[in-house]
């Protein structure tokens, strides 16, 4: 490159910011820019629009966008915490908090929205809360646990009183989050109805019922005029209206509006919009062809967008133009979709019916709590728009259609369900029509991801064109064109596992419980699929093989090398260790809670000693020992179960550790004993097979030591009991887990594990780990919840008498072989000299151990340490 | 051809691992495969994708009809009668080896099974 990449400089590191950031990386490859971004708030860009969520998560990571190791690109440098307080648009430097000035060739103003705090008296009263960032979200969480614990302290425990002012999106979001915290919570609302911009009155109404029956007071035509303080505390304690009225409270949310963040660019001397905002033109660019803005800071056609949409359209027009090109902003979609509670509310178009001609087709059915609307052009053919309450399933079909003509009878879209499917089922939508409105994506980008770039399946979809990757609402839909396509392509979109099997690993399970099956020969006789040209269904291969293998094994089929389960198993369960690159294998024997004894120690030392193993210290909190070959294993285990130890499965697809941290028996701030409930977890779980692997972590405390979170199952003791986390994971998509149960007692914990890894063990598929299995259970966490701890669909007791058989079950896999000469027989080397090593072994020293010599060192240097040389004392 | 072991001692649909010596002298190490059917199928031990002498320690299973193995490290499926590699899973074998397996003749007489290392 001959040039020097130019200096971009984005004040704001918000949700417009980071696609901005996100586009220009990933098209820039002449590498032309270099992107510095300042950032008032202390933490990588978050998902504003899953704020809620955080009540849920209690997380912040989990609200990251995109992938946070886009900010170790060296191209872009992120300033967290260090917000611009200057803009000097003829020196062409900003200034941050720390007096820092940066140059730019190109400024983007990318700052956002404040929430708006109405002029009423006391709306600065401790006690009164916004709600925009994960710290206001942080500060009210914590207010209400304070109000709470206050309480907790007198004789009587009132609950905390919550009012939230304003009834449109944000209101019903606070509203939500205040219920969340089992506060109670009333939304106070100054016009007609809630929602008043996006849904009309009919809607509105609906939505009332709806959410009262949450649990959540609504009053509309309410004016605030005045909060007042509790004459001892100072704190807000009550709120009078202009009608006379009064409501007590411990807390309240204002939800009252945005105003755009434009001081900067009001100080530069650039033009602001009449209601704010900094007027850009399509190109967001300002009166300085130097600076532009985006998001919600942009006055764009005359107006700021309260939305993230058209914020995302702004970004991927300015990384267009900083590269040369000449995207203009589309026009806003301001289309609307709420899931609050289960409430579904959306609205598209002309919600209100103000087209000239237009006529309303309206379905409500109050008992129902359903309202639907669409908004028709004057021959009841074009659709203009819609408003959906209750059930906004047409919705994400139907948007799309704006401004088109409808197929068939519009009132066909309204009917409940069966009706309203056989609609949206019937739609082939145009390829210009906008399916996923987070990010932009149309019909013909999803279509064309399966024609034109090979995607064979939903999730290649979603990651090639990104649709369904932000909010999700557009998710059925993305699936549904997908699927449609793939078909037509000839993909069959198939759950089968492979060619011997059309079912899934979910549905083998089941049939091969229903019908009490025990061998693969009966199993593939009875569910086995002819392969095309085939004479017979065959004898499987090393996909479904292994799946049968350990679906027998959950259902309790003997030792898994009993007769002709043995052929079934991968390598490492037939050889009950883990396959090295050399072809030589691990010893991992089991360490309950990483808890081991001195005397243990000096076991698993002196049996590496004496068969030469390489030892390692494990990332579960144990000790591996490698470079056994075949014939030594049974010898070295025959030692190993001598001092007690068993196999620690580290081969199989089943539990594999339970990691603790020292927990109340030594740490001065644990409140339970961790280490003694991950022995029991570990000695309870050892040996269940399942679709992949399982690791479980239990911690003494909320300092999380054992990380807990990062494990299919976490346990985080509280001083009441045990918090339950679950879906977990390390591994190349690292999940935290996320809280099923709170202060449960150690019986009611080790019940609901039961049930989660046994729902988990029945109905995932092959290789899913629990992380992906919640994500895709039907219902997610809240239906994994119900069932396992409301037992929703009547399988508890079912599921608990699967773990108990498991747990009785339980046997040593390893000292089953070592007492079976049969089993012991598979140890051998080789047929015809079973004793003798693998001549082509070979080993060099290095840091005191042994390892494997590469091909090289093989090829040219003396190799220091050869197999057969290594002494054995059997 | 020689003598390598009987046939029982052949665990139907899994392989064992035999040392032969090759006509040079040198050590050859084969993997046997009894099938359901009782027939016996000889191939290379040494796994070229991985370097490792493992062939033996993969799963038998059938493409349509054909019989194969799959090697235990990274998976490549093979045909048992022709060493054919049916599917090698985007990878290359190691530089030096061969794609497909090397397959060696086999006779079962009186119960015996003998194989041919060119011996
Ligand atoms: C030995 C060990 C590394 C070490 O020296 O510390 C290890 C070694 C292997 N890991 Fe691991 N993992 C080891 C701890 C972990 C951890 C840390 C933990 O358990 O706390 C993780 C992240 C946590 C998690 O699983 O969520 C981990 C995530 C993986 C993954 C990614 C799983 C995923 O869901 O994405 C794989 C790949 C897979 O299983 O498909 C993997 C696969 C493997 C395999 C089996 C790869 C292979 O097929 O050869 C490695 C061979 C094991 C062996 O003994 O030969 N290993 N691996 C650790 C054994 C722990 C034990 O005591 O059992
Ligand atoms: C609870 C909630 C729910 C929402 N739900 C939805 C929804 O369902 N659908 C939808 O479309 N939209 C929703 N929104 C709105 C959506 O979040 C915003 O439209 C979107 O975040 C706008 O992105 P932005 O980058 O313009 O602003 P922001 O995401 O607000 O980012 C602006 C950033 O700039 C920083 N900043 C400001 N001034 C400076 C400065 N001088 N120096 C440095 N940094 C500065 C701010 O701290 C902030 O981090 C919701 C918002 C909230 C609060
Ligand atoms: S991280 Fe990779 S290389 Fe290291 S042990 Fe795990 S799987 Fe093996
Ligand atoms: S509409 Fe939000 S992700 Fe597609």
């Amino acid at each position: 490159m001959s040039t020097s990449p130019q200096h971009l400089v984005v004040v704001g590191g918000g949700m417009v910011a980071h696609r901005l950031v996100e586009a220009l990386l990933a098209r820039d490859a002449a590498g032309a820019w270099r992107i510095t971004v300042l950032a008032e708030e202390p933490r990588l860009p978050y998902d504003r629009v899953a704020l809620t969520s955080y009540f849920s998560a209690r997380d912040p990571e989990e609200l990251v966008l995109g992938d946070p190791a886009m900010w170790d690109d060296p191209r872009v440098t992120l300033h967290r915490d260090c917000a611009v307080t200057a803009l000097d648009r003829g020196a062409r430097t900003v200034t941050d908090r720390l007096g820092r000035v940066h140059g730019y060739d190109e400024l983007v103003l990318a700052t956002g929205s404040s929430a708006f705090v109405p002029p009423i008296p006391g709306a600065d009263l401790p006690g009164v809360f916004v709600y925009r960032t994960v710290d206001d979200v942080a500060a009210l969480r914590g207010w209400v646990e304070q109000v709470r614990a206050e309480r907790g302290r007198g004789t009587v425990a009132r609950p905390v009183r919550g009012a939230v002012l304003g009834g449109g999106l944000l209101g019903l979001e606070a509203a939500g989050a205040l219920r969340a915290l089992d506060a109670q919570a009333t939304v106070l609302q100054f016009g007609t109805h809630l929602m008043d911009v996006q849904i009309d009155l009919g809607g509105g109404q609906a939505l009332k019922r709806l959410i009262n029956d949450r649990g959540i007071a609504v009053r509309c035509g309410t004016a605030t005029e005045r909060m007042r303080a509790d004459r001892r505390s100072g704190r807000v304690s009550r709120l009078d209206f202009a009608d006379g009225g009064r409501l007590a409270v411990d807390i309240v949310v204002l939800a009252t509006g945005v105003r755009p963040r434009d001081a900067l660019a009001r100080e530069s001397g650039l033009e602001i919009g009449e209601r704010g905002g900094v007027v850009v033109d399509l190109a967001c660019r300002t009166a300085d062809p130097a600076v532009s803005a985006v998001g919600e800071v942009a006055c764009i056609e005359g107006r700021c967008l309260g939305l993230v949409a058209p914020g995302y359209a702004m970004a991927e027009v300015v990384a267009d133009r900083l590269l040369g090109g000449a995207a203009t902003f589309p026009g806003a979609d301001t289309a609307t979709r709420l899931k609050l509670q289960g409430v579904d509310v959306a609205s598209f178009g002309d919600a209100h019916g103000r087209t000239e001609g237009a006529m309303e087709l309206v379905h409500a059915d109050p008992v129902a709590g359903v309202y639907k609307k669409l908004v028709l052009s004057d021959d009841a053919r074009t659709l203009l728009g819609g408003v959906f309450v209750g059930d906004a399933a047409p919705y994400a079909s139907l948007r799309p259609m704006l401004g088109s003509e409808l197929p068939g009878d519009p009132g066909a879209f309204l009917l409940p369900e069966g009706g309203s499917g056989n609609g949206l089922a019937a739609i082939e939508l145009p390829d210009d029509a906008g399916v996923c409105s987070c990010n932009n994506v149309t019909a013909g980008t999803i279509r064309a991801a399966v024609t034109e770039h090979g995607c064979t399946d939903v999730a290649a979809v979603k990651g090639c064109t990104r649709a369904g990757t932000t909010c999700g609402a557009c998710l059925p839909l993305v699936t549904k064109i997908a699927t449609t396509e793939l078909e037509k392509a000839g993909i069959e979109v198939s759950t089968a596992l492979c060619a011997h099997f059309e079912l899934s690993r979910a549905q083998l399970f089941d049939a091969v419980r229903v019908a009490e099956l025990h061998t693969f020969t009966e199993i593939i006789e009875r569910f086995g699929a002819v392969p095309e040209g085939a004479s017979g269904a065959g004898r499987g291969c090393d996909v479904c093989k292994p799946v049968v293998a350990s679906i027998l094994a959950s259902q309790g089929n003997g030792h898994i090398l009993a007769g002709e389960q043995a052929t079934l198993q991968d390598t490492n369960d037939h050889m009950l260790a883990n396959m090295q690159k050399d072809g030589t294998y691990s010893v991992v024997p089991r360490m309950p809670g990483g808890e081991v004894t001195p005397e243990g120690l000096i076991v698993v030392g002196q049996v590496a000693k004496d068969f030469g193993l390489y030892t390692k210290i494990t990332g579960g909190q144990r000790i591996d020992m490698f470079g056994a070959r075949v014939e030594q294993l049974p010898l070295i285990w025959a030692r190993l179960v001598d001092a007690g130890f068993e196999s620690g499965h580290a081969y199989g697809k089943s539990l594999r550790t339970v990691k603790s941290c020292v927990g109340s028996t030594w740490c001065r701030y644990g409140v339970q004993d961790s280490v003694g409930m991950a022995v029991e977890l570990e000695l309870r779980y050892r040996g269940l097979r399942s679709p992949h692997k399982l690791k479980l972590g239990v911690s003494g405390c909320a300092r999380e030591c054992a990380e807990a979170r990062g494990k299919d199952v976490g346990v985080i003791a509280t001083d009441k009991g045990w918090n339950m986390y679950v879906g977990g994971n390390g591994g190349q998509t690292p999940r935290h887990a996320r809280l099923l149960a709170e202060d449960l007692d150690s019986a009611t914990l080790l019940r609901t594990i039961d049930r989660f890894l046994m729902l988990y063990v029945r109905t995932a598929d092959r290789l899913q780990r629990t992380a992906p299995w919640v994500e895709e259970y039907e219902g997610g966490l809240d239906a994994v919840r119900a069932v396992v701890l409301e037992d929703s669909l009547g399988i508890g007791a079912d599921l608990d008498a699967a773990m108990a058989r498991h747990v009785d079950g339980y046997e040593d896999e390893w000292r089953a072989v070592l007492e079976d000469p049969e089993k012991l027989a598979r140890f051998g080397s080789f047929v015809n000299a079973p004793t003798t090593p693998d001549p082509t072994l070979a080993y060099v020293a290095e840091r005191g151990q042994k390892r494997p010599a590469t091909p090289d060192e093989i090829a040219t240097g003396p190799v220091l340490v050869s197999g057969p040389a290594i002494e054995v004392r059997a | 051809m020689s003598a390598v072991c009987r046939l029982e001692e052949l665990v139907p649909e899994r392989g064992s691992a035999a040392l032969l010596e090759g006509a040079d002298g040198a050590p050859v190490q084969v993997a046997l495969f009894r099938l359901l059917d009782g027939t016996v199928h000889a191939v290379q031990q040494l796994d070229p994708y991985s370097g490792a002498q493992v062939m033996s320690r993969g799963i038998v299973g059938t493409r349509g009809d054909e019989p194969t193995v799959a090697a235990p490290v990274y998976k490549q499926v093979f045909a048992l009668r022709t060493g054919e590699c049916l599917e090698a899973g985007g990878r290359t074998p190691r530089p030096g080896l061969g794609v497909h397996l090397a397959t060696f003749p086999v006779e079962v007489r009186d119960g015996v099974v003998h194989v041919g290392a060119g011996g």
